[in-house]
């Protein structure tokens, strides 16, 4: 970019206001900070110049190349949001499958383009809505889904072969995706129609989220199973899973830690695929999902410097050649720890700022967190908000005219540099301990998670980490948000009907179909069409699970980690 | 001769099913920073077994955790077995997202404090320290 001689005048110019604009402006005023670093601890230099671009050779073409092209920094497409905005989604759900089911109707007419289906924790789980350890949680976080009756109650009247969904389903991937197979058999739509995004990553529920059931190296075979099964069925509108930073940023990893450990679980699953015989060039469209932080640069910089690290390692760990299966695409959302319970409405703008985050680093799928995170499920006007921060970043900012509109920036690049090389040296200490399951199974992530969370606290509390309205400009009002409380008789009428479907089902085909499911586990099978067999019975997802629970057991939380 | 005084035994533990523990690692850490012997029960256990290990362990505080909206029908239910079993001068606070109308019933049900997010360490080590029965 810039010759030697023109480096050596721009040093020696540099130098020269070091010693006397600089010196004379850090004598009057000072800087009222003895260190400025990024919310992750990077340092950020007072000035950023051509010079930071020279230290490792930068170049224009290796490093950035153009969008749509290999290393993919600049973006995953030629032209980005000058032909397609990005998706505006917002995750949400109501406890009954009748009142989700309104709700998708709702959104439909007002232009939802994905419908986001939240399940609560017992269907997250594998449990169902009647097991003792469900029962204060029904319905609370989402849609309590018992069995194929109540997806077909979901998606009543609703167009599945023209509008997506997608949902969180980890440890029961395989299981969501034989529900809408079977839903597709039902109405004579082709599979190849369905426009499915499944969440399907288990190994960032061991480190951050906490919704596994069976131990990591089943899971991970079960969750390799739903991703295979879709490549080798052509299923090319399915997302058979994403490959998750977003849950362990908000259990307090820092960015590095983020972009390392989701590195490390993408390559364990890819590995897996690879050792079936499934060839990497033929998984298309792999998706990530990163939290959109405050940090403005060091967020933007995170997300460019994760499609370059993701497209180097799948060409040079994998040989991979087809830039499909290069280019990640990303669904964000806002890193919704940041938002606070005190002044709520502060969040209205925390939420802006990660809007204008996500459209500068060219995400595909955007998600803004709503003003009341730290108090409930978000009021349907929290909801609104969100989706109107959305609107205003796409339409009056004028970011999306441009694609990467912050490349070269000499501040921008170094970031983006130094983001990948630490977040490279993790991923490389991870790989030496014996890749992400191994890790995970010495309980390294947890603890690296939980020192990073620690500090991060320790920071809050001694004032170094400001968060407006906490610990410092800290107002006195009290907070009273209408919060939305689910319907305590929905608990007994989704039970009721649990116990009708298995009074008027036939059991004897549920029993064969159990028990298909269960040799085809015990054979290391992939086990979506047993699966499909299971829910086109009307199985609940309670026997499916504690059939796979009988052959891989459970995981029991290693509390000792700590 | 000194008595030294014994350090403060905190459970912290996740009823339930959630399983969003940040803030309960966080303060198991900081806890123990604060000269607390902390244990950390982690996640997905029934307020049955939180009374259990409480009894077992004989601690002077149980913190209880909950983000997924369950915490009406959990934090009391733990409150309840300690007290069948004898544990009636147990300290119990709770945390995680809390309607804040939520707050003066789970104090009637015995809960006495409820540290939701943006509590500091500090101040709750502080609150156990001038609440703790010993």
């Amino acid at each position: 970019m810039y010759d030697e001689h023109q480096l050596a005048e721009i040093e020696q110019a540099l130098s020269n206001w070091e010693s006397t604009s600089l010196k004379e402006a850090l004598e009057k005023m000072g800087e009222w900070k003895k260190e400025f670093t990024t919310s992750s601890g990077l340092t950020a230099k007072r000035l950023y110049t051509p010079l930071d671009l020279k230290a490792g050779e930068w170049n224009y073409l290796g490093q950035l190349g153009f969008p749509g092209g290999y290393p993919f920094t600049r973006g995953i497409e030629p032209v980005m949001y000058r032909s397609k905005l990005f998706r505006m989604y917002q995750y949400g759900g109501y406890g009954t499958a009748k009142a989700t089911n309104e709700w998708f109707k709702y959104i439909i007419e007002r232009g939802a383009e994905e419908l986001g289906v939240a399940q609560d924790l017992p269907t997250q789980l594998g449990l169902d809505s009647d097991h003792p350890l469900a029962r204060p949680e029904v319905g609370k976080v989402g849609v309590a889904i018992g069995s194929l009756a109540d997806i077909e109650a979901i998606f009543k009247d609703i167009p599945i072969e023209r509008i997506g969904v997608s949902t969180t389903s980890n440890a029961t991937g395989p299981i969501f995706l034989a529900f809408m197979l079977a839903l597709c058999e039902k109405r004579k739509i082709s599979p190849q129609k369905l426009r499915l995004n499944i969440q399907n990553d288990i190994l960032k529920e061991f480190i951050a989220r906490g919704a596994y059931i069976f131990p990591p190296r089943p899971s991970m075979e079960f969750a390799c199973d739903l991703r295979e099964y879709c490549i080798n069925n052509g299923l090319i509108n399915v997302r058979p899973g994403e490959f998750c930073g977003y849950h362990m940023r908000e259990a307090g990893a820092n960015v590095i830690q983020e972009l390392a450990f989701t590195l490390a679980n993408a390559v364990a699953y890819l590995e897996c695929l690879k050792s079936r015989g499934v060839d990497l060039n033929k998984c298309y469209q792999p998706v990530a999902g990163f939290t959109a932080g405050l940090d403005l640069f060091e967020e933007i910089c995170k997300l460019r410097a994760f499609r370059r690290m993701f497209s180097r390692t799948m060409k040079e760990r994998f040989n991979v050649s087809n830039p499909d299966a290069m280019a990640v695409s990303y669904r964000c959302n806002s890193q919704a720890s940041l938002f606070t319970a005190q002044e709520p409405m502060n969040n209205i703008v925390r939420g802006a700022i990660t809007a204008l985050v996500q459209a500068l680093a060219g995400v595909q799928v955007m998600s803004v967190a709503c003003f009341d995170e730290a108090h409930a499920l978000p009021s349907p006007e929290a909801v609104k908000i969100a989706l109107r921060t959305q609107q205003i970043v796409a339409y009056e900012t004028g970011v999306v005219n441009t694609v990467d509109p912050l490349a070269g920036s000499y501040y921008v690049e170094a970031l983006t540099d130094e983001l990948e090389e630490k977040a490279m040296t993790l991923f490389e200490k991870v790989q030496a301990m014996g890749g992400a399951i191994a890790s995970i199974e010495q309980g390294f992530q947890i603890r690296e998670i939980a020192r990073s969370a620690l500090k991060h606290q320790q920071q809050v509390e001694s004032g170094e980490r400001v968060m407006i309205g906490v610990n410092k400009y800290r107002g006195n009002e009290a907070v009273h948000l209408e919060v939305r409380r689910p319907d305590e008789k929905d608990v007994e009428r989704q039970i009721e009907r649990l116990n009708k479907l298995r009074k008027e089902r036939d059991n004897d085909e549920v029993k064969i179909a159990l028990n298909g499911l269960k040799e085809a586990a015990r054979e290391g099978a992939n086990l979506v069409l047993p699966a499909l067999a299971t829910v086109k019975a009307y199985a609940t997802i309670g026997e499916m699970c504690d059939v796979l629970r009988d052959v891989w057991g459970e995981y029991e939380y290693r509390a000792e980690v700590l | 001769m000194k008595k030294t005084k014994k350090p403060i035994r905190v459970l912290i533990a996740k009823p339930g099913l959630n399983g969003h523990d940040r803030g309960a690692k966080v303060l198991t850490l900081g806890l123990r920073d604060e000269g607390m012997e902390v244990i950390y029960t982690g996640i997905r256990q029934t307020p049955a077994s939180i009374a259990k290990t409480a009894f077992q362990e004989d601690v002077d505080v149980v913190a209880l955790s909950c983000l997924s909206g369950a915490h009406n029908y959990l934090f009391p239910k733990v409150v309840e077995l300690l007290r069948e079993k004898g544990m009636n001068e147990v300290l119990v606070i709770g945390g995680g997202i809390i309607p804040l109308d939520d707050v003066p019933s789970l104090k009637e049900k015995g809960i006495k404090a409820i540290f939701g997010p943006g509590s500091a360490i500090k101040d709750i080590a502080n609150f156990i320290r001038e609440n703790v029965k010993r």
